[in-house]
């Protein structure tokens, strides 16, 4: 292996590292592989300079794929290993590689914290709603009624919408892809990269084995226009196959509904338009689900400083002599 | 002359007893005297007041000879209430002086400490010279025309009682009325009324009819080594071996993440002062995010430091197992206490000592190094940095309750003479395997991410025994498991030979210690060894692995005694590695040994007088 030289822009490949990729074939991971490679080739990124960091489940074999430093820790523990990284090494790209189970169901204290901190990190959560390595059961993410080897009768128990949990934990860059729509996936990866502080990423992920089309519902080409809301800032809440459908507030009920323009008098002036820095509206996006479209892209983006930045902030710099230290205050003499 | 005193302060949490005892200490050290001293606080900040579980102690031992140990009796017991008395005075000795605050012991407090009679009163202390002084009266006179409220004047009876002790004992009040004035440099009022106080305890022994026997005992200088000294605790002297430590290494960072736990807290505590010395420290989440993080820190080219006590150490468990797993630095420091589950968390035990050398899934072998006195953490945490680099392992370094809030006086080391062991990273992207090992110490190279060339991905799952790629080769983790284990192994050869420190290699018993058990045992070998006993001291730095030649140094004594604050965890190691019939001598009640313990012990076991004649 021979060091690159600093100017060349590294093709998507030159990122992919010599492993055998093990993931089922056909599994939505590859597509997120696929992704993250281009992602880092368009931005130009530095293999010496990137690290990623994983835990544990198949998501969390990432970093082994990666011809950039990896670490594949301990299950649930990648933000805080991903944060000790950034402590160390401020200048070091550090990108935390989760799924739903490891992410938020182990690990879902830590991810708490990391988005409260804003770690300057860039966290992939790859959502299959099941645990595939250990063998389909279902995950905090599972809907309500799921069938797996733990829960025969379906699950009693009520999901976790990883976008609600991230803005509630405070994060400052939630945003959302699928693995199969690159284009904007590549787009979303890149913003997050830009932003400064913890950019998490929910990616709709399927596990052809354990969980297949469970996202059909509105990943399924002929559903896309109708269950997708492509969100740009600026822009107004538009989908549907002619972009004729929009979302309004409801002041009455404080709460989105979808409108048909041309429908009852409603105009482009009644469409809610994007504004990542709202919070508010974010949370309302994050929330919607079938019937309602499935809102992609950013959600929310209202950066603040990062947790690194304040701390070298803060870092002092006074004197490092050691005698000065090991003599302050009282000492006698004999 | 007398050489050697043992005294304690008691009182309230509220009372200040902590802050008095430190003070006396400083003006001890301050004269020359070496010293020992046991803080023993209550688990609950303020407890209710006048309880016995509220109460807060404060012990130093002093002396114008050597001082090992916080001291078996006490010569004066300070009570400031009942809870205070009643909680304390089986340790004074008889006719030990006993000052108490006769204002406290009103039938409240008398009722809440348990007393059915006034012990002032009902002739139970006629063993001891009692002082009953009504403490909180005598302070509301010094301070008058101060403008004190009557809480400020309660707070401040402590220094009254330091006044009266400083007097007994013949000390400067100096560093005491600094102190002060720089502590309450924003209040001139409690400044003057803090002083006034102090000086009235002190003048009060001066000017009162004071039994003819209690008169000023000087306690002078101890006989020790030329140079400057100061006291350090336990807490500064690891935190300040960690900064030495990282510079001899010549690392730029270490990044020292903790989570906040009794009684480890004052190392975190202690580090965020050092950032001046390439400290980051980082309040984690919890145990596991702490240790995770250090872990990260390493992977990225710092040393990573973690610190806690046995339940937090018990968290850190799996994440430990990846710092094995994937051969990186880090240090682990775990400040005892009294277990299982939260057990005792002020109190002091030495039971996290199978946790640390056994204690996790898998062959995981590491070195585990404990700390024998509060000053002695310097060097162990040099050392522990030394090897955690040196040979890219996980090292546990292992200190106490009473370690960590213990101080002693220290002789400053000249910094240049400080060893030194720089950390080569790797550079050199020809050739580099993360996994293929130095041949020497068999630890494999540290490259940082960010060295272009030296890519590369480690993880918990095992590795190739060369390229570090996922190996699932039975043959493989064979290898590998035998080569982690050879690692930590080969580090004996890197470690001084066990010496006896003191006595004789061989004789007919061997007191063999490790950790905060160093003071007692000392003391009691040199008791029986003056009494003829063919006794020697072996105190344990290293205790995984073992140096070198422990088995034969061992297997030259008749018996084996191990005194342990737990139930026997490191003579169950030497058993196992050595087939010795050493012997469990165990201690659970929260506090250190007492030197008596360990020296009726040693008569029991050794013959006496003109039977070896190698005392
Ligand atoms: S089990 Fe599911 S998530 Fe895991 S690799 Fe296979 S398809 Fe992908």
């Amino acid at each position: 292996m021979t060091a690159t030289p600093t100017l060349v822009k590294l093709q998507p490949k030159e990122f992919a590292s010599n492993q055998e990729i093990r993931w089922c074939p056909g599994c939505g991971d590859y597509a997120i592989l696929k992704a993250v490679q281009k992602a880092l080739a368009d931005i130009g990124s530095r293999r010496e300079n990137t690290v990623f960091v994983s835990g544990i489940g198949c998501s969390s074999r990432f970093p082994y794929y990666m011809a950039t430093y990896g670490f594949h820790t301990v299950h649930g523990r990648a933000p805080a290993l991903a944060t000790g990284v950034k402590l160390a090494n401020p200048e070091l790209d550090v990108w935390v590689m989760t799924g739903d189970g490891d992410g938020l169901s182990i690990g879902g204290n830590h991810m708490l914290h990391v988005l409260r901190r804003n770690v300057d990190l860039q966290i992939i959560l790859f959502n299959n709603e099941i645990y595939g390595l250990t063998k389909g059961q279902y995950s905090p993410t599972s809907r309500a009624g799921t069938k797996s080897p733990t829960s025969p009768n379906g699950s009693i128990e009520r999901p976790l919408s990883a976008a609600t949990f991230a803005l509630g934990a405070g994060g400052r860059f939630v945003a959302r892809g699928i693995d199969t729509q690159q284009a904007q996936l590549i787009d979303v990866l890149k913003r997050a990269h830009a932003n400064r502080g913890a950019s998490f990423v929910e990616v709709f992920q399927n596990c052809l084995v354990f969980n297949d089309g469970v996202f059909n519902e509105f990943t399924d080409r002929a559903v896309a226009d109708e269950r997708q809301l492509h969100l740009v800032h600026g822009q107004p809440l538009l989908f549907g196959k002619d972009r004729q459908k929009g979302l309004r507030l409801d002041p009455s009920s404080i709460a989105l509904e979808v409108v048909t323009l041309g429908d009852a008098g409603v105009t482009m002036e009644d469409i809610l338009v994007h504004d990542e820095t709202n919070r508010t509206l974010a949370g309302m996006l994050a929330a919607l689900e079938p019937p309602f479209p499935v809102a992609l892209g950013v959600l929310y983006a209202a950066p603040v400083q990062s947790y690194t930045a304040a701390l070298y902030e803060q870092q002092a710099t006074g004197s490092p002599d050691l005698e000065a230290l090991m003599t302050q205050g009282k000492t006698w003499t004999v | 002359m007398r050489e050697q005193a043992v005294v304690r302060f008691a009182g309230d949490s509220g009372d200040g007893m902590q802050i008095t005892g430190a003070r006396f200490a400083m003006e001890t050290a301050l004269a020359g005297s070496d010293l020992a001293t046991f803080p023993d606080f209550p688990a609950e900040i303020r407890a209710p007041v006048g309880t016995t579980f509220g109460v807060s102690a404060f012990q130093i031992h002093f002396g114008s000879v050597e001082v090992a140990t916080a001291g078996d009796d006490l010569d004066v017991l300070v009570a400031m209430n009942p809870a205070a008395l009643i909680t304390n005075i089986m340790d004074l000795r008889r006719s030990g002086t006993l000052i108490v605050d006769k204002g406290a012991f009103t039938e409240r407090n008398l009722t809440k400490a348990g007393y059915a009679t006034n012990p002032l009163e009902d002739g139970s202390l006629s063993d001891f010279i009692v002082l009953p002084l009504d403490i909180g009266r005598l302070t509301v006179a010094a301070v008058e025309g101060l403008g004190l409220t009557s809480k400020q004047t309660a707070r401040s009876r402590n220094m009254w009682a330091l006044g009266l002790v400083l007097w007994l004992y013949d000390r400067d009040r100096k560093t005491t009325t600094d102190w002060i004035e720089k502590k309450f440099a924003t209040d001139p009022a409690i400044v003057a009324a803090n002083v006034a106080v102090l000086n009235a305890g002190h003048a009060f022994g001066e000017t009162a009819e004071l039994p003819n026997f209690l008169r000023p005992v000087a306690i002078g200088a101890a006989p020790v080594a030329p140079g400057t000294y100061r006291t350090i605790s336990g807490t500064e002297a690891v935190a300040w071996g960690l900064v030495a430590g990282l510079k001899a290494a010549g690392i730029e960072r270490m990044v020292f993440a903790g989570y906040p736990i009794t009684p480890a807290s004052p190392v975190l505590h202690a580090l965020v002062g050092l950032r001046a010395h390439g400290v980051v420290t980082f309040q984690a989440e919890d145990e596991i995010a702490a240790i995770c993080a250090a872990i990260g820190a390493s992977f990225a080219g710092s040393l990573g430091v973690t610190s806690s006590s046995g339940p937090g150490v018990a968290l850190k468990t799996e994440a430990l197992g990846l710092a094995i797993a994937t051969e990186l630095p880090l240090i682990v420091i775990d400040a005892q206490r009294a277990g299982p589950s939260t057990g005792l968390p002020t109190k002091t035990e030495q039971s996290d000592l199978f946790q640390a050398v056994l204690g996790r899934n898998g062959d995981a072998p590491m070195p585990v190094l404990a700390a024998s006195t509060p000053s002695d953490g310097f060097e162990v945490a040099m050392e522990a940095v030394r090897l955690a680099t040196k040979y890219m392992t996980p090292v546990f370094l292992l200190t106490d309750g009473y370690l960590i809030n213990a101080a002693e006086p220290w002789l400053i080391p000249d910094p240049a003479g400080l060893p030194t062991f720089p950390v080569a990273f790797r550079t050199d992207p020809h050739g580099f395997q993360p996994f293929v090992r130095d041949p020497a110490t068999l630890a494999r190279p540290w490259a940082r991410p960010g060295s272009p060339g030296l890519e590369h991905r480690i993880g918990g799952l095992e590795r190739n025994a060369d390229t570090g790629d996922i190996s699932y080769d039975p043959d493989n983790h064979a290898q590998m498991t035998e080569a982690r284990a050879a690692k930590v192994a080969g580090i004996a050869a890197d470690i001084p030979e066990q010496a006896v420190n003191q006595g004789e290699d061989r004789g007919e018993l061997a007191v063999v210690g490790w950790g905060s058990t160093f003071g007692p045992i000392h003391m009691a070998v040199r008791r029986a060894r003056a009494e003829g006993r063919r006794v020697s001291h072996i105190h344990l730095r290293y205790i995984a692995p073992f140096p070198r030649n422990l088995g034969d140094l061992l297997k030259r004594f008749d018996n084996i005694l191990v005194p342990e604050m737990n139930r026997g965890q490191l003579v169950t190691l030497l058993r196992a590695e050595y087939l010795l019939p050493a012997e469990r001598f165990s201690q659970v009640n929260g506090k250190p040994f007492k030197v008596s313990t360990i020296f009726g012990a040693i008569m029991e076991r050794t013959s006496g007088n003109g039977k070896g004649g190698a005392a």
